[in-house]
């Protein structure tokens, strides 16, 4: 049995009169594939808001690595192992690319509170970014300002950024949303290296790209768990069919 | 390097006009203290001038009541406008854009409207004078040419500058270039946000409370308008005009700004408003960089 | 008791002024995001040209008001078309470093047209009178004042809400580009509103000459004052501004009538109790 690494218990949240999660209880173990799946406004962005911390729950909890962190901060949930990329590309636009990789890296290493030694006299940590860099196919514009990138490579760079981090603990909010067909390949290609220890969710609504990577599919339906199984069960399960059929 | 070259030939070359060079060092260093805040972490502030005044304030009332040393005045006067800024800063940096810029307004206004009260201790509208500056590292004597005092300005300039640059350069300033630019981004990769901006805002302050030292020592006086609405906004033209974010930027603004000031209104002192009025809406329509890139491209085309 | 009662109507006076100065400001930041520091010049002017058609050309109170009025409307409309619009797309700090530009240039400008004393608009004997209400005298020119402003909130509210143009605003603001293909004059609304923001401004100018006096530097001395009623009643919102404006106008007046040697220390105090409690605005939506 591999580890427990991240748990929501009884997560629940309502903005007002509108219940956007309702008790999901959820876990994650070490070398995990889960998909999240749903029609829109079925309340997955805001679940995994609660998870990252960016969105504070109105009940419920939520677990890291044996411990509550509910009550935590996102900048301390992510120094304990979780990393996210978000939906809409969230990068620093004039950064270059392989700097913004280096300042992840300072971030994992408690660096970013030193003042005084220059960015580059950490020739290990540079030489990190640009491998990590390479390995998505990033290397040749790795001197760019993010904002010049292409967008299916802006996505990888978000991805690598995550990463980066080496996190256990990976949220994936559509890494594929907003690219164009042909850039795919290599968001695709990523996808498949990832470390087998890290458990990994994902938010997609490109089936084939779901069946195809995730071992286990849950389903959210306005703000609840309608279903949680393996890709073929649900597949078919008619009330998941129901529930995006009926929309 | 470079600007203590200028400086040192201003300062052999121009020795009747030390005072403007004094006074353009000093308005550099505050200058380049916004730009720590402006054009480094984003955070556009019209209450600067706050930080300059206590340095001025802390330095004057350091002279006249408890010693004459400048170096002893000068840390007083850093100590002061840091605190000020980590106190402020705590307390602002909760808020963000227009939000913050005008609580930036409200703490410089208070802290000005307390230094016009308590006349006892800061002169009130009639300022705080009376003190003279003792001999610099004990053997320098502030001279009525003002050789000491540009002299003075200058190093603690380039000092300054260079505390600025490598703070810039380290992961600390990446990682504040960093939430400048995004946020969201930073605080995604566990960035204490709020933490590494209250430590830039409170080494701004310190080098404006620095330069507010430098000015209160160097003019032996310390009026109300180091605390000024109006220096806050000027030091923020200046800044802009040169260029925010790349440190240098400062100094040029500064000069620039400056030299056009004092040459406009020697020419007239009553229409010096209409040149600089017209060339800060010039440099926004036909910006410097535009007219530095065209003459390099055209330099290229012809290589 | 006394002293209380002229508190709140001068307050509310003042409030008032700062009112109507503000909505011009509050429309250009809050809906067009264009920061317009030369706000205060507009008010200066209106008041400028009040000043000179009373006293120089001896015209009535009552003809110079609109004359001045439209005056500040068409250099609005003017400055908007051929100059401003071309900033919308720049940053922030080239908006705010064009627009300081043009404030000193207008500063300088008024002072080598009119000279940097202080200019007196010459009231007509309506509004130098005081009015017996049976509890109370007040001054007339309070009275005009604040029924004035309340005047322009009513009008304001009215266009923004009910009026095509006012739809059209709105519109404009919040999908720009949606805007223009569904056939929404853009450039007119922009130009429009800006003329109407700052045609407000001026009659604050005239109507504030009292508490604000009008010289060649009152372009940038009360800018912060309106910046601040924006701050705290809230970019783009009307009402917050009124209400802003008045508690404002209040504080700062009764500070001035009971504790004169502490500046304006509580009028930042209250701005900046007022924003942290509520930093989208007082009537935050």
């Amino acid at each position: 049995m591999s580890v427990l690494l991240l748990e929501t218990r009884e997560l629940d949240k309502r903005y007002g009169g509108l219940h956007v999660t309702r008790k999901v209880s959820l876990q994650l173990h070490a070398g995990d594939r889960l998909a999240l799946i749903g029609p829109n406004g079925a309340g997955k962005t805001t679940l995994v808001n609660q998870i990252s911390g960016t969105v504070a729950p109105t009940s419920g909890s939520v677990w890291l690595g044996g411990e509550d962190v509910t009550r935590r901060p996102q900048a301390e949930r992510v120094r304990a192992g979780l990393a996210r990329t978000f939906q809409i590309t969230t990068l620093a636009p004039h950064l270059e690319v392989q700097r913004q990789v280096e300042l992840a890296l300072f971030e994992r290493e408690g660096l970013t509170g030193r003042a005084w030694r220059s960015i580059d006299g950490y020739p290990v940590l540079a030489a990190e970014a640009k491998g990590l860099l390479s390995s998505l196919g990033l290397g040749e514009h790795a001197g760019w300002p993010t904002e010049r990138l292409a967008y299916g490579e802006q996505r990888l760079v978000e991805m690598a950024l995550a990463l980066a981090l080496r996190p256990r603990v990976l949220l994936l909010d559509e890494p594929m949303a907003g690219v164009p067909q042909g850039e795919g390949q290599r968001l695709l290609a990523a996808l498949d290296a990832l470390p087998s220890d890290l458990a990994v969710l994902i938010i997609e609504h490109d089936m084939d790209l779901v069946f195809r990577f995730a071992k286990r599919i849950v389903v959210l339906a306005e703000g609840a768990v309608l279903a949680d199984g393996t890709p073929e069960a649900i597949r078919n399960d008619p009330r998941v069919r129901t529930a995006y059929l009926g929309h | 390097m470079i600007l203590l070259v200028i400086g040192l030939l201003a300062w052999w070359a121009l020795p009747d006009q030390l005072g403007l060079v004094t006074r353009i060092a000093i308005t550099a260093l505050f200058v380049l203290s916004l730009d720590l805040v402006v054009g480094i972490a984003g955070l556009a502030t019209l209450g600067h001038a706050a930080l300059f005044g206590v340095g001025a304030y802390a330095a004057g009332i350091f002279a006249l009541h408890l010693h004459v040393d400048p170096l002893l005045g000068l840390m007083v006067a850093i100590a002061a406008g840091s605190l000020l800024a980590l106190a402020s800063g705590a307390f602002l940096l909760r808020y963000h854009g227009f939000t913050f810029l005008m609580l930036t307004v409200a703490v410089a206004q208070i802290v000005a409207s307390l230094a016009q009260k308590a006349r006892d201790w800061t002169g009130g509208d009639d300022g705080l004078s009376g003190f003279t500056m003792g001999p610099l590292l004990g053997l320098f004597e502030f001279d009525l040419e003002g050789k000491t005092a540009a002299l003075y300005a200058l190093v603690v300039l380039a000092a300054g500058l260079y505390v600025s640059r490598r703070v810039v350069d380290s992961p600390f300033g990446l990682a504040v270039r960093g939430i400048h630019e995004n946020r969201a981004r930073m605080a995604a990769l566990g960035t204490p946000v709020v933490r590494r901006l209250l430590a830039m805002y409170t080494l701004a302050g310190a080098l404006a409370g620095a330069a507010g030292g430098l000015s209160a020592q160097t003019n032996a006086i310390v009026g109300l308008d180091s605390l000024s609405f109006a220096l806050s906004a000027e030091a923020l033209v200046m800044l802009i005009l040169g260029g925010a974010g790349r440190l240098h930027g400062a100094l040029i603004g500064t000069v620039v700004f400056t030299l056009l000031h004092h040459t406009a209104a020697s020419i007239n002192p009553y229409h010096w408003l209409f040149i600089i009025g017209a060339a800060l809406m010039a440099v926004v329509l036909l910006p410097p960089q535009k007219a530095w890139a065209w003459l390099r491209s055209r330099r290229g085309a012809k290589a | 008791m006394q002293l209380l009662a002229n508190v709140l109507i001068d307050g509310l006076a003042y409030g008032m002024v700062l009112f109507i100065i503000a909505v011009g400001l509050s429309v250009t930041l809050g809906l067009m995001r264009f920061v317009n520091l030369a706000h205060g010049a507009f008010a200066m002017i209106g008041g400028y040209v009040a000043a000179l058609l009373t006293r120089e050309a001896q015209w009535s109170f009552w003809i110079a008001l609109p004359v001045a009025i439209a005056a500040t409307a068409a250099t609005g409309a003017l400055l908007e078309a051929f100059v401003l619009r071309h900033l919308y797309r720049r940053t922030e700090l080239e908006q705010v470093l064009f627009t300081i530009g043009l404030s000193f240039f207008l500063i300088a400008g008024t002072n080598a047209l009119a000279g940097p004393q202080v200019q007196l608009i010459v009231l007509p004997p309506l509004l130098a009178q005081s009015v017996d209400l049976g509890f109370r005298t007040l001054p007339a020119q309070r009275l005009f004042v604040i029924g004035t402003g309340l005047i322009v909130a009513a009008v304001a509210a009215w266009t923004v809400t009910r009026t095509r143009f006012g739809v059209w605003l709105r519109a404009a603001v919040d999908h720009p580009d949606t805007a223009a293909t569904l056939g929404i004059p853009i450039r007119t609304v922009q130009c429009a509103s800006f003329a109407a923001g700052a045609a407000l401004a001026g009659l604050g100018g005239v109507l504030g000459a009292e508490l604000m006096p009008l010289e060649p530097y009152y372009a940038l001395k009360y800018l912060v004052l309106v910046l601040v009623v924006v701050a705290v009643g809230g970019m783009g919102s009307l009402p917050g501004s009124l209400l802003a404006a008045v508690t404002l106008g209040i504080v700062e007046t009764a500070s001035k009538y009971l504790a004169s040697d502490w500046g304006s220390l509580f009028f930042f105090l209250a701005m900046a109790v007022l924003l942290a409690w509520r930093p989208n605005g007082l009537l935050q939506r």
